[in-house]
């Protein structure tokens, strides 16, 4: 599966970044995990609010940095 | 969820000792600089240690009790449900909307761009556009809340209410120059697509865990600049003397407005750590427009978003929003000297 992070390169991007790569790893699942920075990429998906998560080209969440339970959570859901 | 639940209840059980400690702040203050350390009275090391001590736990009790607040009411509001309404809004009507709205809708500097396409690509016009993007970062929690705590609540309202004023009449002006042409090219022709997220269903103690995550984020943020802008603060209230910036930014001197303008812009502080600062330049003989002139250049016209900006926005109208905005706050400016 792919999840994308979508953001411009704020802080909060990373962080999320990162606690989607911690939560794949949880999970034990091989997904890929890309960084998204194009702004015009990130805007065709609707995404006004940075950072986002992008799980198999369906926007998953916007505008906030989720706990690693959460974005777990919503990896199942979405697969 | 539940542990989130949890630390919701714990939320509401600390308030009453958050009411105590705010109501018996000064006291504890007292005791701890005269009982305690026996500092000696009315001398400038002592008169500091006391300012630093009462003002930094007094701000961080605001700011947390607050912030918590805020986060509930902004989680009734998100940027698409903004969008939405100030949709194929009429420019002046729009632009009181889009200005009253950028204080409630959540807005980090960093999500400034994807705002602005947002808003543009769907139909709400430019003008109305900037007045959300002047609204937003200048009238925000935290320089409120600062000013509430150090000012008072005529300043807190004053600042907000000359910010919206402002945040209207500079996106009404540039809507009727028809500065269209100088947005980026690539803007228009970009394709918003749908994000197809439902508008989330949240309970109430969602919403209170959101005002909990919004606190830590936030407090998190700007505890340190609260410290360091009462630090110097509380240096410059027990040595700096009286009247020192009278001569500079009082009210006798007349270009101390747009010079406080054009320094505020390249200096890029938050609310936190500026706030605390102006503060102490008001007590050493600053004017109170001049001083609310360089807080609002400070806050409002901050170089990184002006940069972030130019990813939209060709240069002409770049220097149409500095100039636009840098003359409503300069009017605020000479209009506060002029009345006190």
């Amino acid at each position: 599966m792919e999840i994308k992070v979508l953001g411009t390169g704020c802080a909060k991007c990373k962080s999320l970044e990162q606690a989607t790569r911690n939560a794949v790893t949880e999970l034990g699942i091989s997904a890929n995990v890309v960084k998204e920075e194009d702004i015009v990429k990130i805007m065709g998906y609707g995404v006004m609010q940075t950072p986002a998560l992008v799980i198999n080209e369906k926007v998953a969440l916007t505008g906030r940095v989720p706990s690693v339970a959460e974005i777990k959570d919503l990896i199942s859901k979405n697969q | 969820m539940k542990n989130l639940k949890n630390k919701v209840w714990l939320l509401i059980l600390l308030l009453p000792v958050w009411y105590l400690v705010y109501h018996f702040l000064q006291p504890i203050t007292d005791w701890l600089t005269d009982s305690v350390l026996k500092l000696e009275k009315g001398a400038h090391f002592t008169e500091a240690f006391r300012f630093f001590f009462f003002e930094v736990p007094k701000v961080l009790l605001l700011l947390v009790l607050i912030i918590f607040f805020v986060g509930i009411i902004r989680s009734y509001f998100s940027p698409e449900r903004t969008r939405r309404m100030l949709e194929g809004k009429s420019t002046f009507f729009g632009n009181i909307m889009a200005a009253s709205l950028g204080i409630v809708t959540p807005f980090c500097s960093c999500s400034a761009i994807p705002l602005f396409l947002g808003f543009v690509e769907s139909g709400v016009p430019l003008g109305v556009t900037f007045s959300f993007l002047i609204a937003a970062p200048m009238i925000n929690e935290v320089a409120v809340i600062l000013l509430f705590g150090m000012f008072g609540w005529k300043v807190a309202m004053i600042y907000v209410g000359t910010g919206l004023l402002i945040a209207i009449v500079a996106g009404w002006t540039i809507g009727r120059l028809k500065l269209e042409g100088w947005v980026q090219d690539w803007v228009y022709k970009t394709r918003i697509g749908n994000n197809g997220l439902p508008e989330e269903k949240m309970t109430f103690s969602i919403r209170m865990g959101l005002g909990y995550e919004a606190v830590k984020d936030i407090v998190g943020k700007v505890w340190i600049y609260v410290i360091l802008g009462i630090a110097v603060g509380a240096a410059a209230h027990g040595y700096v003397p009286e009247d020192f910036m009278a001569a500079l930014m009082g009210k006798s001197a007349w270009y101390s407005v747009p010079l406080s303008i054009l320094i505020g812009i390249p200096l890029y502080s938050n609310a936190a750590g500026i706030v605390p600062i102006v503060s102490v330049l008001i007590e050493k003989g600053a004017s109170l427009g001049t001083s609310l002139a360089f807080m609002m250049s400070v806050i409002g016209l901050s170089l990184p978003e002006l940069i972030i900006l130019k990813k939209v926005l060709k240069l002409p109208l770049i220097l149409t929003f500095i100039g636009v905005v840098g003359a409503g706050i300069m009017i605020v400016g000479y209009l506060f000297n002029l009345i006190f």
